[in-house]
């Protein structure tokens, strides 16, 4: 057993929204090098030249990667023999969110309504998922996820007849009705099977999966590449303006569904593909 | 192409832009995104007094975020520009001149911006660092309880954006991915 005291997880989380907002992951940063390397059309390579400069200035420390700082979304992986102590860790977490959001100059985008939309002035409160899991740590990830990719995502309840092909389908047919509106080159999260809300959730989850990972099943593995060619043959690159980067990476997640469905869910993200997690 | 705009911003400078052309602008630029566009769209309708006279403006989609001590801003990239898309036609039939954002735009707007002689030009979304240095000044001029979302003079020096669609009413989206795609067919630069 292990004791947590949620004092812990407030300043977690508060540390992991600033880190994610300023410092891009080495894996991401290491993706865009290399498509930028390997970009042949001239205006797309510049493009993907002012994002690698973006994201050294970034580095620095002064100015946040995106205006865009997100909604903060905080997985809870907490390990089935771990106690918290000391208040709520709901609280914690939107407590860390607000520190976070407010000392390390982020912007506040959520609003207390969706239709009357009164923003709540501190970021919070923040997406949270939870996970109980095996053994006894706590794993804290921060995501945060803008919204001008957040809003392209889609999500569709195939029939079971429309196989690998339809599933493939709607995936690219989602990357391109998005055109340049998500900020490509983009991440394409994708959630195959479960039911409808876990589809969506898997989707979110794989876009957490490093850039240099692969599916742990050949069959998946294989779809992601071809996936990720067939987008990158779209012609809509980096911010829309042509070329051949229009994606980083395909991540898919699966699950068990039912025998009537086929759900599949994509979940854009920017560039920014932004991630920080700690386990305590 | 490159071109450097400098004040007073007027429809005969941008009417030589080209859609992929690059422009470099220094002067004023004012920031308004969603719940702006929205107030002033009923303030308009209103007949009231803007906050800032809309004929040959240039509106930035953006909502910063907050500046560091000493700093004129924080981060400042580009928003994605249908939400605004409900209001740009009046804008645009007020004499705004140039809307810098992100994005796909409706039919309505591409229309309204190539019968006022408007451009539409994007910067690189998701690179509001880098777009942050070019801005030299903020003035908060309006609805500062909207936060982010409140309308900015910006004071910029030599911001680079890319001309998406132009006067002649070519649009980049749709030209740059098909020549692209054609040389990829082709094999050939």
């Amino acid at each position: 057993m292990k004791i947590i005291n949620v004092g812990k997880i407030e300043d977690a989380v508060k540390r992991l929204c600033i880190d994610a907002n300023y410092h891009l992951s080495d894996d991401v940063q290491q993706c865009i090098h290399r498509c930028a390397a390997e970009e042949p059309w001239p205006v797309a390579a510049d493009v993907l030249a002012d994002i690698e400069k973006n994201i050294e200035i970034a580095g620095r420390g002064e100015y946040p990667l995106c205006q865009d700082t997100g909604m903060a979304c905080v997985f809870m992986e907490i390990g089935q023999g771990v106690v918290i102590e000391g208040g709520s860790a709901e609280d914690a977490v939107n407590r860390g969110v607000k520190a976070a959001y407010e000392e390390g100059y982020l912007r506040k985008s959520i609003v207390a309504d969706p239709l009357r939309r009164v923003n709540t002035g501190d970021n919070t409160p923040a997406a949270i998922y939870w996970d109980i899991t095996a053994g006894s740590n706590l794993k804290i990830t921060v995501a945060p996820k803008g919204f001008g990719s957040e809003n392209m995502s889609r999500i569709a309840m195939l029939p079971p007849s429309a196989g690998e092909e339809g599933v493939k389908n709607f995936i690219v047919e989602t990357c391109e009705m998005a055109g340049a509106n998500p900020c490509p080159p983009i991440v394409v999260g994708v959630g195959i099977g479960g039911n409808f809300d876990k589809a969506a959730l898997m989707a979110k989850k794989a876009l957490l999966r490093p850039l240099d990972s692969s599916s742990e099943s050949d069959y998946y593995r294989k779809m992601e590449e071809e996936l990720l060619e067939q987008i990158n043959s779209l012609g809509i690159g980096p911010q829309g303006f042509g070329g051949r980067t229009t994606a980083l990476k395909v991540n898919i997640l699966t699950a068990p569904t039912h025998i009537a469905g086929l759900p599949v869910a994509v979940n854009i993200n920017c560039h920014v593909c932004r991630h920080k997690e700690v386990i305590l | 192409m490159e071109h450097y705009l400098e004040e007073p911003f007027t429809k005969d400078k941008v009417k030589e832009y080209k859609a992929g052309d690059t422009v470099y602008i220094t002067g004023t630029v004012y920031t308004a995104r969603d719940a702006a566009h929205k107030r002033i769209s009923e303030m308009m309708e209103r007949g009231e007094k803007l906050p800032f006279d809309i004929n040959n403006s240039i509106i930035y989609y953006v909502g910063p975020t907050p500046a560091r001590p000493g700093k004129p801003i924080g981060s400042a990239g580009p928003t994605t520009s249908y939400r605004m898309d409900a209001y740009a036609p009046d804008f645009l039939d007020s004499g705004q001149l140039m809307m810098i954002g992100k994005g796909l735009r409706s039919e309505k707007v591409l229309d309204a911006a190539l019968s006022n002689g408007a451009v539409y030009c994007c910067a690189v979304g998701g690179a509001a660092a880098l777009m942050a240095q070019s801005v030299k000044s903020s003035e908060l001029i309006a609805f500062e309880n909207l936060g982010a979302e409140a309308v900015r003079k910006l004071y910029v020096d030599k911001m680079p954006v890319k001309v998406v669609f132009d006067t002649d009413g070519e649009n980049l989206y749709e030209s740059g991915r098909k020549s692209y795609l054609e040389w990829n067919e082709r094999g050939i630069l």
